[in-house]
Formats: structure tokens, sequence, C-alpha cells
């Protein structure tokens, strides 16, 4: 039995498929959001040396997580894309970039309201955020460029090929950000997070990072339809879902 | 082929002499400006002058980008480039050495004058020059992805700076960083082996990745 | 990690502010995002549908 792995390539079937899909996910999420609220406020004890306001990094870390890790699959869809000439995999990368800028606005506030009461300072030049800043920076350059090019197939290419190159840059800017850093101010206190991770604050932590993951993919997905849609709409699978919903 | 191409561009560049000394005269303008905005005192100016002529460099060098690639392509040689014998990145690569001599070399040159003006030993010129040396060209090579990438865009420019700043980040930390090194007491050697280092890196990899979105740009 | 009365909860050991102006923040991203996307969704039905009728009559 070989396996067709091109069958949900195409958008005519993924359509639908991810139609299905949509719902669950948007379900899973509300759920573990829920659970991971109840642990992160109600389970999770006060922290030694900060108090209560480590509690924002039960949105925090989860963010930053997902900017990073969402750059990277946008990277690797629209280096499928480019490799195999999908259509489907540069309309999910573009379908994945405007969720990822958001959580990386969210990990960059959330952290400069973590870093208030904590160190006294809204901006901290700490390695990790300044990396997050510029990672804002590579996705607006890639929405950016994206939207500029009106010949969908040249946007798809040009984007996968800004999306690899910003991916090699990500670990060479983190990492001169860090000797950057270390240079200036010595070993500054930089966002250590709560020495003694007690394990509910793990489980927590790790619960609302799956909700956002859930998040996204359901956004994402969403949001690939629509691309989906507004490139094929002049072919029959497209007419069809068309008339059915009119 | 590559010194064909390097004499070409440079023999348009010369033709048309207005364009690299703006270049070089908004590099000189950015740098004597900071003075004026920060004050004279020549205990601050020393303390940010790598960085200021640093962001400077990577601004001029950025005007200048658009140059690049917009001349060929509006007179249709961009495609004949495409179409010749010899590889694309080979090609690309001359131009991207031209346009480096024209617009990463000048102000390599101009730094150390500049450097003046914010009160740097001479040994601190020394490595400034030697830093913006090696890091011109890594600026121009970037750059040539972004050029490449929004050929024929509506507002290009804006563009190309949006998507070309980010990536030009670990090269101004490195070269300013070399400056500061030193005259902080410490050697700038670390900092001067990573940009070459970047500039090793990106040599093998612009040029080559310039040619691919050339190709995808002139579809 | 009973917080007691609904007003220490409120309050989160003084640091209130900070606590709830972060998730108030991150709450107003996603809505945002999900609004932007149910936006994007009916104006592309909207020109879709009118597509659909004009490539009919055409």
């Amino acid at each position: 039995m070989s396996i067709n792995w091109f069958k949900y390539a195409s958008p005519a079937t993924f359509y639908p498929l991810a139609g299905k899909l949509i719902p669950l996910f948007y379900a899973l999420a509300a759920i573990l959001t829920v659970v991971g609220l109840y642990i992160s406020f109600f389970v999770a004890p006060t922290d030694a040396t900060q108090g209560e306001a480590y509690r924002i990094i039960f949105i925090h870390v989860p963010a930053a997580w997902m900017s990073m890790f969402i750059y990277l699959l946008m990277a690797m869809w629209a280096g499928l894309g480019l490799v195999l000439n999908t259509r489907l995999s540069s309309i999910m990368a573009q379908a994945l970039a405007p969720t990822g800028a958001m959580f990386t606005f969210v990990a960059l506030i959330t952290g400069a309201f973590w870093g208030k009461p904590t160190w006294g300072t809204w901006w901290e030049w700490d390695a990790r955020m300044t990396s997050e800043l510029i990672l804002l920076f590579l996705y607006i350059g890639y929405m950016s460029l994206t939207a500029a090019i009106d010949d969908v197939r040249r946007a798809d290419k040009a984007g996968a090929i800004l999306a690899l190159v910003g991916a090699v840059n990500v670990p060479i800017i983190y990492f001169s950000v860090k000797w950057w850093n270390t240079l200036h101010q010595g070993a500054s206190v930089s966002l250590t997070r709560a020495p003694s991770m007690a394990k509910t604050m793990l489980l927590g932590m790790l619960i609302m990072a799956l909700a956002a993951w859930m998040y996204s993919i359901a956004v994402a997905l969403s949001r690939a339809r629509l691309l989906m849609l507004e490139r094929e709409k002049s072919t029959a699978w497209a007419q069809e879902v068309l008339e059915q919903k009119s | 082929m590559l010194t064909t191409i390097i004499r070409r561009d440079l023999l348009l560049a010369y033709r048309r002499r207005s364009d690299v000394l703006t270049t070089l005269f908004f590099f000189v303008i950015v740098v004597s400006l900071f003075p004026l905005g920060v004050g004279p005192e020549m205990k601050t100016l020393r303390l940010i002058a790598p960085g200021v002529v640093w962001v400077a460099a990577l601004l001029a060098s950025m005007l200048s980008l658009n140059r690049l690639f917009a001349a060929d392509y509006q007179d249709g040689t961009l495609e004949q480039m495409l179409l010749a014998p010899q590889p694309l990145a080979l090609i690309v690569l001359g131009k991207i050495v031209a346009h480096w001599l024209v617009s990463g070399l000048p102000l390599a040159l101009m730094a150390p004058v500049l450097g003046m003006q914010f009160d740097l030993p001479p040994a601190a010129l020394g490595i400034l020059f030697l830093a913006l040396l090696l890091g011109t060209p890594i600026l121009s090579l970037i750059g040539a992805i972004g050029a490449a990438l929004t050929l024929g865009l509506r507002g290009g420019g804006v563009l190309l700076s949006l998507l070309v700043l980010p990536l030009y980040i670990p090269a101004l930390i490195f070269g300013a960083g070399a400056v500061e090194a030193y005259s902080a007491g410490l050697s700038p050697e670390g900092h001067l082996s990573l940009l070459g280092a970047l500039l090793i890196l990106t040599g093998l990899a612009a040029p080559w990745v310039t040619a691919f979105a050339l190709r995808i740009a002139m579809e | 990690m009973n917080w007691g009365s609904w007003s220490n909860f409120i309050d989160m050991g003084g640091r209130g502010f900070y606590v709830w102006g972060s998730y108030l923040i991150t709450l107003i991203c996603i809505v945002l995002e999900l609004g932007q996307l149910a936006r994007h969704k009916r104006t592309l039905w909207q020109r879709l549908t009118q597509f659909m009728k004009l490539n009919k009559q055409g």
C-alpha cells in the first residue's frame, strides 16, 4: 500500500480537512488555557524571590517559545514550498507569519511588564529580549516583502528566501547579542527563571505553551484556508465551496 | 569574467560620479550630526564614536544598494546576465565587489578622518578602519540579497532597509564592539576575527543566494 | 495556593498591575488577531461571491 504523500498537498483536498480540524484545535486551545490558568494562579506557589510577579512567566515564556518555534516552522514550510514547488507549503508559511509576529510582540510586552517589578526598568537590553525584538523585525520584514509583491509565485519564493536567510541568522544574532550584552554590562541580572522551578510552575508553563500551540495551529489553518480560496478562486472546487456557502 | 564585470561596473560608477559622492557625503554628514545632537563634550563623544560611525556606514551603504541591480534591470542587461554561460553567482559577486569598491571602501578610508571629530586615539582609529574594512563587504553582500529580493518593487528602498537592517546587526555589534573593546582596554582580536568569520560566511553564501533571488525576480 | 480573599487575588502581592496588565495585553492581542481574521474572512467572502456572480453572467 503506497502512501500518497501528496494527497493533502492539493488545496482541494486540504481545504475540507482543515475545515474539520480547526474547531477541534480551537476547543483544545480553550480547554488547555483554562487548565493552565487555573494551575498558574491557584496551584503554583508564591515564588521565594519574586513574590507574585513571576506569574507573568505563564504567558511570557510560552509566547517566547512560540515566536521562535513558529519562525522555524515558517522557514521550514517556506523551504519546502521552494524545493517541492507545492503552493500549499508557501501558503502555510504565509499563514503562520502574523501569528508568530503576534506572539513575539506579546513576549516583548509581557517581558517588559515582568522586568519592571523585578529589575525596576521596563526594558532591559538582555540578550534574549533583544533577539526577541530583532525576531519581530524579521517577521515584519517577511510580511511586508510578501505583501509588496503582487505576483503570487514570486511572493512565495522571495518570502521563502528571506525566511530561510532569516532562520540562518537567528542563532548568529542571538549569540552576537549575548556577547555584546556580556561585554557591556558584565553578568547583569538577566531574565533568569525562578531558580528552583517548582514542579507545578513548570507544569503550568508547559500547559500554557501547549495551549498556545493549539491556538496557533487553529489560526494558521483558518488563515491558510482564506489564502487558498483567494488564490484558487477560479478553480472548480472553489466555486463549489462558494456555492455551498452563499 | 569577474574582472570584466568589476571593471564594467566601476566604469559605470565612474561616469555617474555624483552617485558615489552623495553616499560618501551622506556618511560624513550623518556622522557630524551626532556631536551637534549629543553635545561637544569629548568624553561622551569618544564613548559613542564607534557606534555612530558604524550606524552611519550601515545607512550609507544601504542607500547605494538599489544602484546595484536597478539600472541593469531597467535597460535589460540584467536579463542578458541571467542568460550568460558564466555562473550567475560569479557575475553577482563581481557586481558586489564593484559596489563595495565604490561605496564600502571610501567609507572605511573616510572613517579615521571622521574619528578625529570624536577625539579617538590614533590606535583606535586604526582598529576602526580595520573593522570597517572587514565589515563593509559584509554590508554589500547581505545588502545584495535584499536588493535582489526587492528588485523592481514599488517602495523598494524602504522595504529593502526593512529586510536588510536586522541582518546587519551581527556585523554592527562586532564592528563597533572591536573599537569599544580596544578603548575598554581589552584586545579587539576576538571581535575582528568574528567579523572575518562573518565575512567568509556571507562571502560564500550571499552571491549564490542573490543569484537565486535574481532568477526568481526576473521570471 | 488559596488567596484568602478576592481582593488579595486582584492585588497579587502588590504586583497586580503588572500581572493583570500583561494578561490583559495578551488577551487584547489574541482578540485583535481573531477579529482581523474574521474581518479578512468576511471581506473575502463578499469579494468572491461577487466574483462568482460576474463569472456566471460573463
